[in-house]
């Protein structure tokens, strides 16, 4: 019988944070970026609540905390895609890789 | 009444000419009579104050023994108690050495300012003339009148000022220009000595009163010793040594010449020149202690006074002759100095104010009328045409070469029995044979000048009385000023003198011999230049002496010496700092700008503006730090953290 440990629980973060990160890297659209930091935001609430669980079961902290992580990264994704509509209105494009202007 | 108040306020003396320099500067410059009217009636106001003031101390002998002094706070430094408190006072000392100076100095400025109204005329400077010579008549008073060393010193710097300002005068020549920097560079090196040599004796005896400086030096082995003594005697004379043209720092003098004639007798021969020697004599309480430094000046005064009279022999101009010969007559001063006698210093200080001024006033007044031919073998015969100028000169002449019964014959003998009294025989040779040549060298230049045939190119003619006047009045004085001092009855010696009056018995032989020097040099003056009208004879001997001659005409030397040690020395390290600021400085200022620039450009490849590149960037730092935790403990982090536990 296979029970579910908190071990379990971590490397399916982990692995989901991997995932979200190595897109972050790599992925040349704006958008698919955007998503891939919630994909990251969620490993991390999926940490939050499992170490609550095992850890700490009477208290709800690690629950609280991370409603507040959905809620903060909500409002994330709310600016960010308004950045990317505002970059689109000015270039025809969210690509990634025509956004150097920050180089001296 | 008059002489009280004269004595309670002879610091009116210096003041007078100094608001003078102002009123003329601020007031008056437009105005050119008016300007010279308020430099000579300050001055003139100011002798007749310096001679109450001299009739008040020359009729009471209290003041030989005691000088007058009255000083004012000017500020102190220091916690009193704390640290030795430092006062310095500016004040008046009075006695009879002072208030001849005094007296002179004034008497002296007086009519050459009168003689300046004369000879300036249409000179476009001719305000700002008088204003110099304005401040120089008070820095001059202020110097001989101070009652410590330290406002000596201030003084003594005005003047040499002054003298920058006035040898530099004729703006547009550049020799005068160069002269005027090489007289203010050369005192100011001697100078440095001077201003060491007053810290010096700041530091040891705590006071530069003469007067409580006189006390405390008398029994100065309480505060220092020997050796320290006779360093502080060898820096202060140092100063001396460049203001009165002393070798082998004299090389400033004959080129001040430069300078506007009035400025060369007043200054340059009178007044100015003879402070280093009145310095000397001021601090004679420290000389008198130290044998070693008075017969440093002894033989100083009696070398450049050999030396420079050589020199004289060969020089063609004028006013050249005079001043070497000025150079020579100072050090007869100093020589009288080092062999002990103030008395006999200051006799011939006085004397040769008086005959020297004159001389450089009648060649003034030559020059003039020759529109500045200063070759004395293009004159001849002037003495048809300028028979006042002439005359006077003859004067002049015959109280330097010292027959008698003219001034210098009487101040020059002093020195002289004062020299053989001291058991000094080398240095009386060499002061008698100087008197030899000094008779002759000017004769020469009477000869060639005023007598033998006139030169018709020339166009000479008498100069106007304001300039004619202070010629007989101070030929007046060339001729009586030494009667004060005869060996018979020496009046002089009862008022000046240093320790206790005392003044060697006529001394026939002495007297004998130098009428006979003087004779001899002005007999064979006239033999080779007046009797023998191709100058033959003269001729041949420059022509026999041939390097010696050409030895002499170059002074020795001494300028192309000095030149020389500049060039090597001077521009030789200025090169070497010049490399050194090259390679050196600059390289590490550049250096340190290359280092910047490059590692800017290498660091300059990370910034892609990339965002992705950041981010990639960011999370290996931060893997980095977890793995330096994993493996090393928490303790490594805290320490990357900044010590937090």
């Amino acid at each position: 019988m296979l029970t579910i440990s908190l071990t379990h629980y971590v490397v399916l973060s982990a692995l989901l944070f991997s995932i979200g990160l190595f897109g972050v890297f790599t992925k040349r659209n704006a958008v698919a970026v955007l998503i891939c930091i919630e994909l990251m935001l969620n490993a991390v609430n999926i940490n939050l609540v499992a170490f609550s669980k095992y850890i700490t079961p009477t208290d709800f902290t690690g629950q609280i905390f991370s409603i507040f992580v959905i809620t903060v990264a909500a409002a994330e994704v709310g600016v960010g895609l308004a950045i990317i509509i505002a970059i689109y209105r000015n270039r025809l494009n969210v690509d990634l890789d025509n956004f150097d202007w920050l180089k001296w | 009444m008059l002489v009280e108040f004269a004595m309670m306020h002879a610091w009116l003396v210096p003041l007078l000419p100094a608001l003078a320099f102002l009123v003329i500067v601020f007031l008056t410059r437009p105005f050119e009579k008016l300007s010279a009217v308020v430099a000579v009636g300050a001055m003139a106001i100011s002798c007749v104050i310096a001679s109450f003031a001299a009739y008040g101390i020359f009729t009471n002998h209290e003041y030989a023994e005691k000088p007058l002094v009255y000083a004012a706070k000017w500020l102190s430094l220091g916690v009193p108690g704390v640290t030795d408190n430092l006062l310095v006072q500016v004040g008046v000392q009075l006695d009879p050495v002072s208030a001849m100076m005094m007296f002179m100095v004034s008497f002296i400025a007086t009519f050459i300012f009168l003689y300046s109204v004369g000879y300036m005329e249409g000179d476009p400077g001719y305000s700002v003339f008088f204003s110099y010579l304005s401040l120089f008549g008070a820095s001059m008073l202020l110097l001989v009148i101070s009652s410590n060393l330290l406002q000596m010193f201030i003084a003594w710097e005005l003047v040499g000022l002054c003298s920058y300002l006035l040898i530099g005068f004729y703006t547009h020549k550049i020799s005068a220009r160069e002269a005027a920097k090489k007289a203010f560079v050369t005192c100011r090196v001697a100078d440095f000595g001077l201003l060491l040599g007053l810290l010096a004796l700041q530091i040891t005896f705590g006071t530069l009163n003469l007067v409580e400086l006189g006390e405390k030096i008398h029994h100065f082995e309480e505060y220092t010793t020997m050796g320290m003594l006779t360093l502080i005697a060898v820096l202060v004379f140092i100063g001396p040594i460049g203001k009165s043209g002393q070798f082998p720092l004299h090389v400033w003098l004959p080129d001040a010449m430069e300078g506007p004639t009035p400025v060369s007798a007043l200054i340059h021969a009178a007044t100015m020149v003879v402070a280093g020697v009145y310095l000397v004599g001021r601090t004679m309480f420290l000389f008198h202690e130290v044998e070693s430094a008075m017969q440093l000046v002894a033989v100083t005064g009696a070398f450049t006074a050999l030396f420079a009279a050589t020199i004289a022999l060969t020089q063609r101009e004028i006013k050249r002759i005079l001043a070497y010969s000025t150079v020579s007559q100072l050090g007869y001063m100093m020589l009288a100095l080092g062999v002990g006698s103030l008395t006999a210093s200051m006799f011939h200080l006085w004397t040769h104010a008086f005959f020297k001024a004159l001389m450089f006033l009648a060649a003034g007044s030559v020059l003039h009328a020759l529109h500045h031919k200063a070759d004395v073998w293009e004159m001849g015969g002037l003495i048809k045409k300028m028979p006042i100028t002439g005359w006077t000169f003859v004067i002049g002449g015959l109280a330097i070469a010292g027959i008698p019964p003219f001034a210098g014959f009487w101040s020059k003998d002093e020195i002289l029995v004062s020299t053989l009294a001291e058991g000094h025989y080398v240095l009386f040779a060499m002061a008698a044979f100087t008197a030899f040549l000094t008779a002759f060298y000017m004769w020469r230049m009477i000869f060639l000048a005023f007598f033998g045939d006139e030169k018709p190119e020339n166009h000479p003619h008498e100069s106007p009385w304001t300039m004619t006047v202070p010629l007989i009045v101070l030929a007046v004085g060339a001729i009586g000023a030494g009667w004060l001092g005869t060996p018979w009855h020496n009046l002089w010696a009862e008022w000046i003198y240093f320790g206790h009056p005392h003044h060697a018995a006529a001394n026939y032989g002495a007297m004998l011999l130098s009428i006979v020097l003087a004779g001899g040099g002005i007999y064979l003056a006239y033999t080779m230049y007046l009797k023998d009208a191709q100058k033959k004879r003269a001729r041949r001997m420059a022509e026999w002496f041939g390097p010696v001659y050409r030895m002499l005409y170059n002074k020795y030397y001494i300028d192309e010496l000095y030149l020389w040690f500049n060039h090597a020395l001077v521009d030789g390290a200025a090169r070497l700092f010049y490399l050194f600021d090259i390679y050196v400085v600059d390289g590490i200022v550049n250096g340190i700008g290359a280092l910047t620039k490059s590692s800017g450009d290498g660091l300059r490849v990370f910034q892609t503006g990339r965002l992705q590149n950041y981010a990639l960037i960011f999370f290996l730092g931060v893997l980095a730090v977890a793995v330096l935790v994993t493996f090393t403990g928490p303790s490594a982090f805290s320490l990357v953290l900044g010590g937090v536990k």
